[in-house]
């Protein structure tokens, strides 16, 4: 971004405007692009993808009706909401009770500043970039326990509580499982550890050793958590909750809420995908600086969303763990393990300083021997259940 | 001087350490997972259980006073509302009561297409047993795989009597029409396909880590106990009690066919948790499905009911029959005075008795396994009140 500014100033622009000014500028006006381009839609656009996924995964058709296919589904429905009676029970704390969904929405709309959707596409490249994400994240978990603490009502006091215990404990593995990848890149910047990988699956820090593999996961497991994902949606757990913190809000609120819930799915594949797969990096089959800057986006939104539908397809998959079972999952094996695993790279780096690529192409291959063995288990299922014959199978997308 | 709050709590309680109070919460009668009309009031210390009591009356229909105004015949639909997952036991209690009461016979007939009706709405309530049992631990989709077979023998069943839900199939003397034609065959052909759909349920949610974690060693009722507060059906075969009715108190044509009665030797877990009444249920299915093949083989021609009279009026007397319902052992009692109306009914149902040993599991669960409790009971609330 600053390149970019860098170079309309030397062509003449803004001309008797200072430098920081022009920043500031550039900054605001690609922030707002992003956020209403970008952010709220791809928001929308999850859920209405997600009741598809669901519905295949279940036999079901799902939403169909609201434009080509149901795509604009989902506008329907956050129109329906917006004209909804935004209620707010009089015994609640009616103060906190109304900022509470938008704490909640800034900590997901200010994780963008730093997520790097391409080399050049980024609102502020921090050199702290990944503790700035950490704070951010943070402070969902206020707005949601005010939000629980204000409605004044024992099912949101619980999954207020519930919240609050569940993100303050992921949040130590979340972090220990990307120091790993600060020992290897030495910077805290995003574009600065997507500099270091390749296009390639070998330069990809989560083949780089062994230990990066396993951080991975419990990146991965840890940011569902923190995302309230199944199988750690127990803030909103329907079925012992009601609807968690949630139960009280209508309207326009609950649509903030669910926004951004939705839209963190795509933020913890946009971690996911900067931190252990390479980022944007795209392979180098153009100069054009335009062409390179889609395929760029292009690369980091493919790999990002592959993430949220991993989740999506989880979520129809799995039960959910109890309170307890949520919180020795944490404690007793996912912090150890993270512990192990830091400890891991930095000796690895001591015996490697400059890399094994042996290690990393022998793990690329085990990571595609993975994927292969877990079709060749699908396709036995269809043949062993005799799907195909029960006609239960539609694989087209359409409907 | 003053105090901090902190101390104050330290003065009033005697004792160092935070003290907090027992929050009482209201879990119904509308919420999501009580499975119809069910209140628990439970008082919880944050997310453990102190006591959990059911408050049941929310769906008292006075059903066995309404058999005192309608008559034999008149109260057969009413039974259905009974127990609307399975109506076809209430239906066939309804019968066997009154035919005992008037000493009528029932065809051959007859009687296996009752057995055929009861044992496809087991496979259908125990579905939905199992189904929600599953959502309930919060696992979306199996519930919609298991709703996709019940879907497939309600069309069967509405071919064979013309309802979904609340069938009126039976009647005092036999049932109300015959087997449609080719109804063996498309019930073998779902049978077929159903017995595969059972296999992938448990890859699906039997050996799903998760799950087991949830259910199993939860809620552990131990035989003794089991008996005590007299639990019926899968329920106490999921505490090792194997008692099954159809076995024991052989009635209908069950002494012809050949069936296992499933009992839970606490795999996983504890024997009595959660996980062995789910399983039993599972096993249950399995064994439906073979006793619906025999009787498909053995099945006499024949008429399917007993001559019995417009005006139904059974000597004096008092009558108690078993049926083993898909909630267990399901009694009826009805005393006749000779007159068109029955004096007194009374039925005995498992759900009740499934109710009531919730305050003895609950104390020290936690809040997230008073659903799996309420699920795996398999507690349906119009069966609690009548």
């Amino acid at each position: 971004m600053q390149g970019f500014l860098d170079s309309l100033i030397a062509q003449g622009y803004f001309a008797g405007i200072p430098r920081d000014l022009v920043y500031l500028g550039g900054m605001l006006a690609f922030g707002l692009l992003v956020v209403l381009v970008f952010v709220l839609n791809v928001a929308g656009v999850t859920t209405f993808v997600e009741r598809r996924v669901w519905a295949r995964i279940q036999n079901r058709v799902g939403p169909n009706r609201v434009g080509p296919q149901g795509i604009l589904q989902w506008l329907a429905d956050g129109v329906k909401l917006v004209m909804k009676e935004d209620i707010v029970p009089t015994q609640a704390d009616q103060i906190l009770f109304r900022i509470a969904p938008y704490l909640v929405i800034v900590g997901f709309i200010t994780t963008f500043v730093v997520i790097p959707f391409g080399s050049r596409l980024v609102i502020a490249d921090m050199n702290v970039g990944l503790v700035y994400i950490t704070a951010a994240t943070s402070i969902v978990v206020v707005g949601i326990l005010m939000a629980g603490w204000a409605s004044n009502n024992k099912w949101s006091l619980l999954g207020g509580i519930r919240s609050a215990a569940q993100i303050v404990s992921y949040e130590i593995p979340a972090g220990l499982s990307v120091m790993p990848i600060v020992l290897l890149t030495g910077t805290l910047s995003f574009q600065g550890v997507i500099s270091q990988q390749g296009w390639a699956p070998p330069d990809w820090f989560i083949f780089n050793n062994p230990f990066n593999f396993v951080a991975f996961f419990i990146f991965f497991t840890a940011a569902l958590a923190e995302g309230n994902r199944t199988p750690f949606d127990l803030p909103e757990a329907e079925s012992e909750l009601v609807a968690g913190y949630v139960t009280e809000y209508s309207g326009v609120r609950y649509l903030i809420f669910f926004m951004a819930e939705w839209g963190n799915l795509y933020v913890i594949g946009a971690l996911a995908t900067t931190l252990f797969l390479g980022g944007w990096n795209a392979p180098p089959v153009t100069d054009n600086p335009v062409l390179r800057a889609v395929l760029e986006f292009v690369t980091f939104f493919v790999k990002s969303y592959f993430f949220a539908l991993v989740a999506m397809w989880i979520r129809a998959t799995l039960p959910r763990v109890r309170v307890d079972q949520l919180m020795s999952i944490c404690w007793k094996y996912l912090v150890p393990m993270s512990f192990v695993n830091l400890l891991g790279v930095a000796l690895w780096m001591v015996i490697f300083p400059n890399g094994a690529r042996v290690v990393q192409y022998l793990m690329t291959l085990g990571g595609a021997a993975l994927v292969v063995l877990f079709f060749r288990r699908v396709v036995q299922h269809w043949r062993r259940q005799r799907i195909r014959e029960r006609g239960e199978l539609y694989l087209s997308p359409l409907v | 001087m003053s105090l901090t709050g902190f101390e104050v709590e330290v003065q009033r309680n005697g004792k160092t350490g935070l003290s907090t109070e027992e929050m009482t919460l209201n879990m119904g009668p509308q919420h999501p997972s009580t499975h119809g009309v069910l209140r628990f009031v439970v008082k919880a210390d944050g997310e453990v259980m102190r006591e959990a009591i059911p408050d049941i009356g929310y769906l008292h229909r006075s059903i066995e006073k309404i058999s005192e105004k309608v008559g034999y015949h008149g109260f057969m639909p009413y039974t259905d509302r009974v127990d609307y997952v399975a109506a076809m036991f209430c239906n066939q209690g309804w019968g066997m009561v009154c035919e005992q009461l008037a000493g009528i016979e029932v065809p051959k007939r007859g009687e296996y297409c009752r057995v055929i009706a009861a044992e496809m709405n087991r496979l259908a309530s125990h579905l939905l047993s199992v189904g929600t049992m599953v959502l309930d631990i919060g696992a979306i989709t199996p519930f919609f795989h298991a709703f996709r077979e019940r879907e497939k023998l309600n069309d069967l069943l509405e071919e064979l009597c013309g309802a979904r839900l609340t069938y009126n199939y039976m009647r005092i003397g036999g049932v109300a029409w015959d087997l449609p034609p080719g109804f063996a065959e498309r019930t073998l052909a779902f049978l077929d396909a159903f017995e595969p759909c059972l296999e992938e349920y448990h890859d699906l949610v039997t050996s799903n880590k998760i799950y087991v974690e949830r259910v199993a060693n939860v809620a552990v009722i131990p035989p003794d106990v089991a008996v005590n507060y007299n639990l019926v059906g899968p329920n106490l075969r999921g505490s090792g009690v194997d008692y099954d009715v159809r076995r024991d108190e052989p009635y209908s044509v069950y002494p012809e066919l050949e069936f296992d009665v499933p009992v839970a030797r606490g795999e996983l877990g504890t024997l009595g948790d959660c996980f062995d009444r789910y399983i039993v249920r599972m096993r249950e299915m399995s064994e439906s499905c073979r006793i619906l093949r025999q009787c498909f083989k053995q099945i006499p021609d024949g008429p399917v009911i007993a001559k019995v009279p417009r005006k139904f009026k059974p000597p004096a007397g008092e009558a108690y029959i078993r049926v083993e319902s898909a909630r267990g052992d399901m009694g009826w009692y009805c005393v006749s005075d000779g007159s068109e109306f029955p004096y007194r009914t009374h039925v005995r149902t498992g759900s009740f008795s499934a109710m009531s040993i919730i305050d003895w599991v609950s104390p020290g669960l936690m809040l997230a396994d008073l659903v799996a409790v309420i699920a795996s009971l398999d507690i349906v609330a119009p069966e609690v009140d009548r």
